[in-house]
């Protein structure tokens, strides 16, 4: 129950979770396939910096302005502004960002935002795969293994493919002038596995 | 309280116990006499068993029963059905031993079922680490050798469970995932070893096959498709290239047990277009062969080289004796994803080519050496960096992973087929990020041969004249369907968007039967016996890469897009009883 995505869930939801395991006598693997849920696998936490997760700038912070309006999106981490540890223990930290037209934002998405910047989970919710690909069209973030579209001026919902549900947000604001994490992600992170549905136990 | 406090909290001590089993034995009925698996068995199964993917070694597809056949199919009912519980793309085939059929879905489920009655005897469900990329979630079946059997995982593991109980034996961490590496293939057993490939060709993965003691699951031997500094062919890729060139091996090898070479298709070099990588690129879209019992490679022929239209060669060569020039050759015969059908001879010291000819709308290849095969492009339509081509056969090939089959009897080989469609596509450079997507294309587009007025097509071919005897279209569906054949003069398949499941006369192509299922079939048929009485069983379960390619086409042709309702199901059929 250590794995990656569980600490995402609500603590309320996780002993759901628990409990209805315990009841069927199930389990979860052992732990060569847990992870820890502190140190650089720990969830983004408010005040969090986001830095560049690739590139010559990797490590570095990210400011409003790095991001040019309307341009592909940046892969990002959180990083602890007390240790300076990048949070990039689990790629489920992993963020896309972009620089959206603030006109053209849902209300909900615009509270999100931090100067037209808006972040989401970089994990697709149809099977997983990063979220690589940008329609330059469409201003769109496009999964490059069965093309679902997210828009993320519009809270990520899906407009295209086979993916069932909206990408996490993550609100941000500025500290100091860079970017910076305001709250909790906004959403469930990942995506669910047939035959194992974290909200309901077990499936079918 | 951190979160493993918590667990302890809520779970106590019962949980503890339970805690690391992956295994849910549903039924837990168990299977009461089971019949152990031996080499012998795999090199001549009985007639009424399916043993492994593709039945026998050669990769036929080919089941001897002839209870069904062109003069009763037309009556053939479902006897039973199950639903596994899981969407997306069903691809293996009911493997059947002496009554006990196995079948496996996406996320690595495995159903233990009786093969006459649908009864469960227990199920294993396997749970994915959350941080998991699922590229192509499908599997394509078990390996059975000894009590046990054997099922590669998308997390890449080799799994054996006790083929009576389900209940896990050894598990194998082949490759590590985070890397981009997923399997999704059958293994294939053959003298104690069980072998596997891997997937992540458009990851930036450097593929391998591998091979684990049956007993123990500890590696024998593992051999890569792309040469290390030092050995052969490591010249065909600049500076550290070869590290992240794909060459996968998702489709499960075939095997020749008097030369003991395993005979294995590689897919794609990664990025996509060649002059990120320029050279031949060994052994990206070959086929290769290996030595059971060391791992060597003793020979390989490569389809195309610096590879630059994502045309995997994964689909293993069918090993079928031909004839040329009165001389009967033993044959590697393989219906290319690039739209050649190629065949080769195989030979203790090598591969040696034959002849090769398009099957579908090509216009790359511009030339093949008479000797070697090696093809001469026509450079307009090779893709590269900031260099848009357009090409036929599109990505997807004239023939993608749907296995082919031959029928001894008819002499023919069966190709599920693709025709009239291309792809135009541009590079651009990618950087390597470890797991991610390693492709580097800008644009990619689908378009249809013009006046085309269809794309899937099954078609029959004579190897020794090398002519085209039949071909069945289907007009504007893509067929995703691999095929079985039988001594009954019968060709099963679906794999069209309209869930249609088939049979074909198999000499003269008429469609004698066919039935709508509950959703698309990307499933691997089989057929087996029990009692005297002969089944022909198939998955039925839409997805994956079949759902994208037919969303194109529906787009060409001006249609809305097809709906294909998702959700996996065993069918099994029979002639009604009287």
């Amino acid at each position: 129950m250590t794995d990656g995505q569980d600490k995402h869930l609500p603590s309320g939801v996780r002993r759901q979770v628990l409990r209805g395991l315990c009841a069927v006598g199930l389990a979860f693997p052992a732990a060569p396939r847990a992870q820890s849920v502190t140190g650089t696998a720990s969830p983004p936490a408010e005040n969090d910096r986001l830095v560049f997760a690739y590139g010559e700038r990797a490590g570095q912070a990210i400011a409003p302005g790095d991001l040019a309006l309307g341009a592909e999106q940046v892969f990002a981490y959180p990083m602890d502004p007390l240790t300076s540890e990048v949070r990039n223990g689990t790629r489920l930290n992993q963020l896309v960002l972009v620089h959206v037209d603030p006109a053209g934002l849902s209300e909900q998405t615009r509270a999100r935002a931090a100067e037209g910047i808006v972040a989401y989970s970089a994990v697709c919710t149809h099977t997983g795969c990063d979220l690589t690909d940008w329609d330059t069209e469409t201003k769109r973030f496009q999964c490059p293994c069965h093309e679902s579209q997210f828009d993320p001026s519009d809270g990520g919902r899906v407009v295209g493919g086979p993916a069932p549900w909206q990408i996490a947000a993550l609100p941000l604001k500025l500290v100091d002038g860079m970017l910076a994490v305001a709250g909790e992600f906004e959403g469930r992170v990942g995506f669910q596995q047939p035959g194992l549905d974290p909200l309901g136990g077990l499936g079918t | 309280m951190n979160d493993h406090g918590e667990y302890r909290s809520y779970c106590g001590t019962l949980c503890a116990l339970v805690l690391g089993l992956v295994s849910i034995p549903a039924a837990a009925q168990g299977v009461a006499d089971y019949s152990p698996v031996t080499d012998e068995r795999l090199r001549n199964p009985e007639p009424g068993n399916w043993l492994m993917f593709r039945r026998t070694y050669d990769g036929w597809g080919y089941s001897p029963l002839d209870q069904i056949d062109t003069g009763n199919v037309a009556g053939l009912v479902p006897a039973w059905t199950v639903s596994t519980g899981m969407t997306e793309g069903h691809q293996s085939p009911p493997v059947v031993n002496d009554g006990v059929m196995f079948v496996t879905t996406p996320l690595n489920s495995v159903l233990a079922l009786d093969a006459v009655t649908g009864d469960t005897l227990w199920q294993y469900r396997r749970q994915m680490p959350f941080d998991i990329r699922l590229g192509h979630p499908t599997n394509r079946g078990v390996a059975l050798y000894g009590d046990k059997l054997y099922m590669a995982t998308s997390d890449t593991n080799v799994v054996a469970l006790d083929a009576a109980t389900g209940e896990v034996v050894w598990e194998t961490v082949v490759e590590d995932y985070n890397g981009g590496y997923y399997m999704t293939g059958a293994p294939l057993a053959v003298n104690g070893r069980i072998m596997v490939g891997v997937s992540g060709g458009e990851r930036g993965i450097r593929g391998f096959v591998a091979a684990l003691d049956s007993e123990t699951g500890e590696e024998v031997w593992k051999s890569y498709t792309i040469p290390g500094p030092g050995e052969f062919g490591n010249d065909t890729w600049p500076g550290n290239t070869w590290q992240t060139g794909g060459a996968p091996t998702w489709v499960t090898g075939t095997y020749d047990p008097e030369l003991n070479q395993t005979y294995w298709g590689t897919g794609n070099p990664g990025p996509w277009v060649g002059d990120a990588r320029p050279g031949d690129n060994l052994y990206t879209n070959s086929v290769v062969a290996f030595d059971v019992g060391g791992g060597a490679i003793t020979g390989y022929h490569q389809y195309h080289w610096n590879g630059s239209w994502d045309w995997d060669e994964v689909s293993a060569p069918l090993l079928i004796d031909i004839t040329r020039d009165g001389q009967t050759l033993p044959g590697l015969v393989h219906a290319g994803r690039n739209g050649y059908l190629w065949l080769l001879e195989r030979r203790a010291d090598g591969i040696g080519f034959v002849d090769a000819e398009p099957y579908v709308n090509h216009n790359v290849f511009t030339r093949l050496d008479p000797t070697t095969g090696r093809p001469e492009y026509d450079m307009e339509r090779k893709p590269g960096l900031d260099k848009r081509a357009t090409f036929c056969p599109s990505l997807h090939g004239g023939k993608n992973w749907p296995p082919a089959a031959y029928n001894p009897i008819s002499g023919l080989l069966y190709i599920p087929a693709n025709d009239n469609l291309c792809t135009t596509m541009a590079g651009e450079e990618v950087e390597y990020r470890r797991g991610q997507q390693f492709v580097g294309t800008d644009i990619r587009e689908t378009s249809l041969v013009e006046g085309a007025d269809h794309v899937g097509e099954l078609q029959a071919w004579d190897l020794d004249s090398g002519e085209q005897v039949w071909s069945h279209e289907f007009g504007e569906y893509s067929n995703w369907g691999p095929i079985l054949t039988t001594a009954g003069g019968l060709v099963f398949l679906g794999g069209t968007a309209d869930r249609y499941f088939r049979a074909f006369d198999a000499g003269t192509g008429e469609l004698l039967w066919r039935t709508r299922l509950n959703s698309g079939i990307t499933g691997v048929p089989s057929s087996f016996a029990v009692d005297g009485v002969q089944y022909i069983a198939v998955q039925s379960g839409w997805g994956v890469d079949a759902a994208g390619s037919q969303r194109r086409v529906d787009g060409l042709f001006g249609n809305p897009e097809t709906i294909v309702p998702q959700g996996g199901v065993v069918w099994v059929f029979a002639l009604p009883r009287d």
